[in-house]
């Protein structure tokens, strides 16, 4: 029994390590964009046109603007291919080789339509470590195991036809212990729902307000796995649920961004609402109550990073803002190149922010100042955050996947 | 020496026959069982895929079946794409899924995949076009000159896909004939590829390329456009409400009535639009405003009862009737635009068939949001205009600018 209790132990231990070193879901295993590991800060073309720190580049079938996510060695990517684009791909990578390991292709069940600056690849995958749950715009929802084996598929504008958005939908589903969940947030059947991860069926939907939203679900870390809850932001509200159940814990009726996702640290939640809103999440009473709102740090398309006791945004003009999490105030500003659309990465002590036109910018965050220390040329288009395992970064262009690491 | 007789010669030949027959019989079954068996095996595996349903119906029992399916033989695959026959959307995904594993699986240990079946396949129209095209996308791996040798004869194949990639080798080899000045030629190639084009960007191309040449294209005739209308509006629609509103028009269709409108008295006017893609412009042909609803009809005259789709285009909300039943209706506002937006499966019956169509403008501010418009085309499931029997020629744009210009 006490052998069991040990190998047990062991057993959990070594799972949060490996976890540890994977990066889960859209923005990291904790949607916070952040990592502890060390990355070169030399990275892409330089401007002699020289490849730096380049692992190893993979070409992917058709184009996206998802995140790719790491699970198991392996870098999970999505994009979609056809003249409507309606043909979806989910695609496997060796990360130690670069080599594609298995890929899948579905037909879309939903509309294609979407803006051109978008793909009906938008939604970044999720895992739990043994599942992959890959989301498109067309709300088709497949889940497969690491070898790429079909477990489940759901097709969710088959199953409600008016969940639809012809801009494109782009909120990324969030596996959270054995649910996966989906913000399907648009004009016409507008909801929330909570899938069993083992079969797709539907553990909970909840309506929510008939409106465009693209931001996605966050984690709110609990005191254990067992209390965390699932973050929904709409255009009127941050609610937090139960996701097993969807059950409603708490809900903040303020006016949110509906592009920028939240973020939490502890019991803090940083809502892109009026710049940036932080709540304090008072389990008891199980309400949130606001501490501070700071419009000087509006995060335009991208999501907030809390890192150190500081929270990180890019403004519309690309200027990279520090702000002090407990206060809200504006430490130092460092002017960038824009536009942006992915969430930047914080990985040791540097912030990674790459714009639209593929131009990564290396930025040493200090107390009172953020210094430009390297750029990096992708030469392709870059609108998702990328990942960060194993001491490598892992960057999505319109085309390829590149893994970044120390040579 | 024995002797025997004739008749029991005969009756010993006749029991070496049967007992041939019998281990002939025999050793057939123990070759061709497994066979059976993995036919009968397969056909179960493909039955529990295809009873997949909304919201989940029956992954548990798919997910089973797929493990197994997936690692049926590669001369399976052809059992398995015919499957896709009458697939339902969720099914065709399970189904495509175990395709793809198998033929990845034996292209990945050096085996062959069955060129030859999947070939007679791809060249069978009884089977569903993405079937056939998921079968010549593997052949295309077993066997690289199948491309070359099939595309150039599926010009006019049910699937738009083997279209698109014929039209494609057109345009390469007209091209190729321009550039060596060889214009008749050239035209006549473009028109070819015209009469198999259905999608937007190669009708577009060869319009451009036959222009230069100086030759015209009836382009609303081609996709099918419908150029003549009877309009009325503008209705109530504030606060979106006008949607389920059953105003005059869904009722009846007199064409010398006047009915209350939202601002003032409103009857029905004729509209004859000269836009190549069939735009009814209501903010100019009615009056331009917000909160509104419009309705516009028509007559088209079938040669037989067929089959046909109503194919809209428009950023407003819309609902379709054809001979007084509602075939689609769409409560979306400005969330982007493109041809065959919406699809509307309807059958026309023999002589004089009526459309009615509803667009509903909304009260957005921004300056994006103020398009009140709509194309209407009638058209088979690949696209092929369908044309009433009493539709005047279009002027095509091109003649309709010189003539605007000769003016």
């Amino acid at each position: 029994m006490r052998q069991s209790l040990i190998r047990c132990v062991l057993l959990s231990a070594a799972c949060v390590v490996l976890c540890g070193a994977d990066w889960l879901h859209f923005r990291g295993s904790d949607n916070r964009s952040i990592s502890t590991d060390s990355l070169p800060t030399a990275i892409a073309k330089d401007d002699s046109g020289t490849d730096r720190s380049v692992a190893w580049k993979t070409a992917l079938p058709g184009r996206g603007v998802s995140s790719p996510i790491v699970v198991g060695g392996k870098a999970i990517v999505t994009s979609t291919s056809g003249y409507n684009q309606d043909r979806l791909h989910v695609v496997s990578i060796d990360t130690k080789t670069g080599e594609t390991e298995w890929e899948r292709q579905f037909w879309a069940t939903g509309r294609t339509l979407c803006h051109p600056t978008s793909s009906v690849a938008a939604p970044s995958p999720s895992s739990d470590g043994k599942r992959i749950y890959a989301f498109f715009s067309s709300n088709d929802l497949a889940c497969l195991d690491l070898e790429g084996n079909l477990l489940w598929y759901r097709g969710l504008t088959h199953d409600f036809p008016t969940a639809a958005n012809d801009v494109g939908m782009s909120a990324s589903p969030l596996a959270m212990g054995d649910t996966v969940i989906v913000q399907v947030e648009n004009k016409g059947n507008s909801f929330a729902a909570g899938l069993d991860a083992k079969t797709g069926e539907t553990r909970w939907k909840l309506p929510r307000k008939a409106d465009m939203n693209w931001t996605s679900p966050a984690v709110l870390r609990g005191k254990t796995r067992a209390e965390d809850l699932v973050l929904l932001q709409s255009p009127d509200r941050l609610s937090a649920h139960n996701p097993k159940t969807g059950e409603q814990v708490w809900s903040y009726e303020v006016a949110c961004s509906s592009i920028s996702s939240p973020v939490a640290e502890g019991d803090k939640i940083y809502v892109p609402s009026a710049g940036v809103t932080a709540l304090r999440y008072l389990p008891d009473a199980k309400v949130a109550e606001k501490l501070w709102s700071s419009n000087a740090l509006s995060p335009s398309n991208v999501s907030p990073i809390i890192h150190q006791g500081r929270v990180y945004v890019l403004n519309g003009s690309g200027v990279l803002l520090c702000g002090d999490a407990t206060t809200g105030d504006v430490k130092w500003k460092t002017r960038l190149k824009g536009p942006y659309w992915a969430t930047p990465v914080i990985a040791g002590d540097h912030i990674y922010a790459f714009n639209q036109a593929g131009l990564v910018q290396v930025v040493k965050l200090g107390d009172t100042a953020g210094e430009l220390v390297a750029t990096g040329n992708f030469g392709d288009p870059i609108f998702g955050t990328p990942a960060v395992a194993d001491g490598a970064l892992y960057v999505r262009t319109d085309g390829q996947l590149w893994k970044i690491a120390a040579p | 020496m024995r002797y025997t007789s004739p008749a029991r010669l005969s009756l010993r030949f006749t029991s070496q026959s049967f007992s041939l027959l019998i281990a002939f019989g025999c050793l057939s079954w123990v070759c061709l069982a497994p066979a059976l068996a993995s036919a009968a095996k397969v056909e179960d595996q493909v039955a529990a895929l295809k009873a997949v349903g909304a919201e989940g119906a029956g992954n548990p029992k798919a997910s089973e079946a797929w493990k197994q399916l997936s690692q049926a033989d590669a001369a399976d695959l052809p059992a398995i794409l015919a499957g896709l026959d009458d697939a339902n959307p969720l099914a065709a995904n399970w189904l495509r899924a175990s395709v793809d594993s198998i033929a990845e699986r034996e292209l990945r240990k050096g085996a062959k995949l069955p060129a030859a079946d999947l070939e007679k396949f791809t060249l069978d129209t009884s089977h569903a076009p993405r079937a056939r095209r998921l079968a010549f996308e593997w052949l295309c791996r077993a066997d690289k000159t199948a491309a070359d040798r099939l595309i150039p004869k599926m010009l006019n194949d049910p699937s738009i896909e083997f279209r698109r990639d014929a039209v494609a080798r057109l345009l390469t080899e007209a091209e190729t004939l321009a550039t060596d000045k060889k214009k008749d030629a050239a035209a006549e190639v473009y028109r070819r590829a015209l009469g198999g084009a259905r999608d937007l960007d190669q009708v577009q191309e060869i319009v451009k390329k036959l222009e230069t040449f100086g030759q015209t294209v009836d382009v609303p005739a081609h996709f099918g456009y419908l150029m003549e209308w009877k309009l009325i509006g503008p209705f109530d629609n504030t606060e979106e409400k006008g949607f389920d509103v059953v105003n005059p028009p869904e009722s009846e269709l007199k064409f010398t009535a006047e009915y209350p409108g939202k601002s003032g008295p409103v009857k029905w006017i004729d509209h004859v639009t000269e836009d190549d893609y069939g735009k009814v412009d209501l903010n100019k042909a009615l009056l331009k405003a917000n909160g509104v609803t419009a309705y516009a009809t028509t007559e088209f005259t079938a040669a037989e009862a067929l089959p046909i789709e109503l194919r809209l285009a428009t950023v407003c909300a819309n609902k379709i009737w054809l001979n007084g039943e509602l075939i689609s209706a769409n409560k979306v506002y400005h969330a982007g635009e493109k041809i065959d937006q919406y699809i509307a499966r309807g059958k026309l019956k023999k002589g004089k068939n009526v459309i009615l169509v509803k667009i509903l403008q909304n009260e957005q501010k921004e300056e994006w949001a103020q398009d009140w418009d709509f194309k209407l085309r009638v058209c088979d499931a690949t696209g092929t205009a369908v044309l009433s029997k009493d539709r005047p020629a279009s002027k095509p744009k091109a003649a309709a600018d010189k003539e605007q210009a000769a003016k």
